[in-house]
C-alpha cells in the first residue's frame, strides 16, 4: 500500500493520538480552576510554604484533577458522544481509545497522590485520593445518571482543591478552608443549572437526569434562586471570618448583588421569554458565575497577600 | 506522491514523543527541586542506623 492510499481522515489507530489529544483528556479548563482555587487555599493558609513545595503541591493537585477528568471521560464516553457540548472530546471524536483514557487516568491518579504525599504531607495526599474517588465513583459512576441532585452532591469534588491546598501548607484541618469549600459547593448548582437551561437538549438526549429534565424548568429556576440566596449569605458572611477582610467584603457584596439580580431575573422569566432572546439572561448569569468565583477567590488571595503589611483581614 | 513524503501520522508521533520527553524532563526537574529543598531545609532525616555510622 502506498502512502497516497492512506487517508488522513480515518479514525486514529490506538496509540496514534497526538500529545494534545491525551492532554485534552485531563480537562485543561477544569484544571485551571483547580490550580487557582488550590493555590488560593495554599497561599491563604497562615503557614508560609517554600515556593518549590507550593509549586509541586499545586502541580500534583492539578495532575490529580486531570486524572479524574480522564477517568470521567472513560466512564462517560457513551453520553459524551451524544451531547453536542462534549462530542468533540478525544474519545467520542475517535482520537483516543477509552482503554487508553482509563490507563492515563489510573496512572496519573496514582502518581499524583504519591507525589503529593512526598511533596506536602500524607493528609493532603489522602484528601486528593478521596477527591478523585468522589468525582469518579460517587459523581460520575453513581450520581450523575441516577439523581437530579447529581450536580449538588457531585459539586463537592470540585470544592476540595482549596482544602487540599490549605492542608498542604498546614498539615492539619481547620475551619477556614471549609468556608472556601462551601463557597464552591454552593456555587456549583446555580452555575450548572443555568447551563442546563440553555443546553437543554444535550442532557435530554443523553438521558442525564438534570433537574431541568426530572423536575421541569420552572423548578430549576426556583432552585437557582434558592441556592443563590444561600450562597450570597455564605459569601458575605465569609467576609467577617479569618480569611476575609474589608476588600473581600466589598467584592462579595458587589458581586452577590449582581448574582442575586441575575437569579431573580431567571426566576421571573418563563420559557417563552427565554426563547425569545435565546436565553440571554441565563447565558449572562452563567458567564457572571465564572467571574463570581474568580473574584471571590482572588479577593481571599489579596487579603492573604496584604497580611504581611498589616493591611489584610480585620486586624 | 513520493514514498519519502512525511505523512501526517509521523508528525503526530514526533509531536507526541516530544511532548512526553518534555513532560519527563519537567518531572525530573520537579523531583530534583523537591529533593534539594527538602534536604537543605532539614526536612529529610536519615534512618537511625545510617545516622549512627
Amino acid at each position: 500500500m502506498s502512502d497516497a492510499s492512506i487517508s488522513t481522515n480515518q479514525t486514529i489507530r490506538p496509540g496514534e493520538a497526538g500529545f494534545g489529544d491525551y492532554f485534552a483528556l485531563l480537562k485543561p479548563r477544569v484544571m485551571q480552576l483547580v490550580v487557582f482555587t488550590a493555590a488560593v487555599g495554599l497561599l491563604a493558609a497562615p503557614v508560609p510554604v517554600h515556593p518549590m513545595i507550593a509549586f509541586s503541591s499545586i502541580l500534583f493537585i492539578a495532575v490529580g484533577a486531570g486524572a479524574s477528568g480522564a477517568l470521567n471521560m472513560w466512564w462517560d464516553a457513551d453520553i459524551d458522544a451524544i451531547m453536542r457540548r462534549t462530542s468533540k472530546r478525544p474519545i467520542p471524536a475517535g482520537k483516543v481509545e477509552s482503554g487508553e483514557a482509563l490507563a492515563v487516568g489510573l496512572g496519573l491518579s496514582g502518581l499524583a497522590v504519591m507525589m503529593l504525599g512526598l511533596a506536602a504531607n500524607l493528609l493532603a495526599a489522602a484528601l486528593l485520593a478521596f477527591t478523585i474517588f468522589f468525582y469518579v465513583v460517587v459523581y460520575s459512576m453513581w450520581l450523575k445518571r441516577s439523581t437530579p441532585q447529581n450536580i449538588v452532591i457531585g459539586g463537592a469534588a470540585g470544592a476540595f482543591p482549596p482544602v487540599i491546598g490549605w492542608v498542604c501548607a498546614t498539615g492539619t484541618m481547620s475551619f477556614e478552608p471549609w468556608l472556601m469549600f462551601a463557597l464552591i459547593f454552593m456555587w456549583t448548582p446555580p452555575h450548572f443549572w443555568a447551563l442546563a437551561l440553555f443546553m437543554r437538549s444535550d442532557y435530554d438526549d443523553a438521558g442525564v437526569p438534570m433537574l431541568t429534565v426530572t423536575h421541569g424548568r420552572r423548578a430549576t429556576r426556583v432552585h437557582i434562586l434558592v441556592y443563590t440566596v444561600i450562597l450570597a449569605v455564605l459569601a458575605v458572611a465569609t467576609g467577617f471570618m479569618a480569611i476575609g477582610g474589608p476588600l473581600y467584603l466589598a467584592v462579595a457584596i458587589a458581586l452577590n448583588i449582581l448574582f442575586l439580580r441575575g437569579a431573580i431575573q431567571i426566576w421571573q422569566r418563563d420559557e417563552d421569554m427565554s426563547e425569545a432572546d435565546n436565553f440571554a439572561i441565563e447565558r449572562k448569569f452563567f458567564r457572571l458565575s465564572l467571574w463570581y468565583l474568580f473574584a471571590h477567590f482572588g479577593a481571599i488571595l489579596a487579603e492573604a497577600a496584604l497580611r504581611p503589611w498589616g493591611l489584610g483581614g480585620w486586624s | 506522491m513520493s514514498f519519502n513524503h512525511e505523512h501526517e501520522i509521523h508528525k503526530r508521533r514526533f509531536g507526541r514523543n516530544l511532548g512526553v520527553a518534555l513532560v519527563l524532563l519537567g518531572f525530573i526537574g520537579v523531583i530534583f527541586g523537591l529533593t534539594f529543598v527538602k534536604v537543605t531545609r532539614g526536612d529529610f532525616e536519615l534512618p537511625k542506623i545510617e545516622a549512627q555510622n
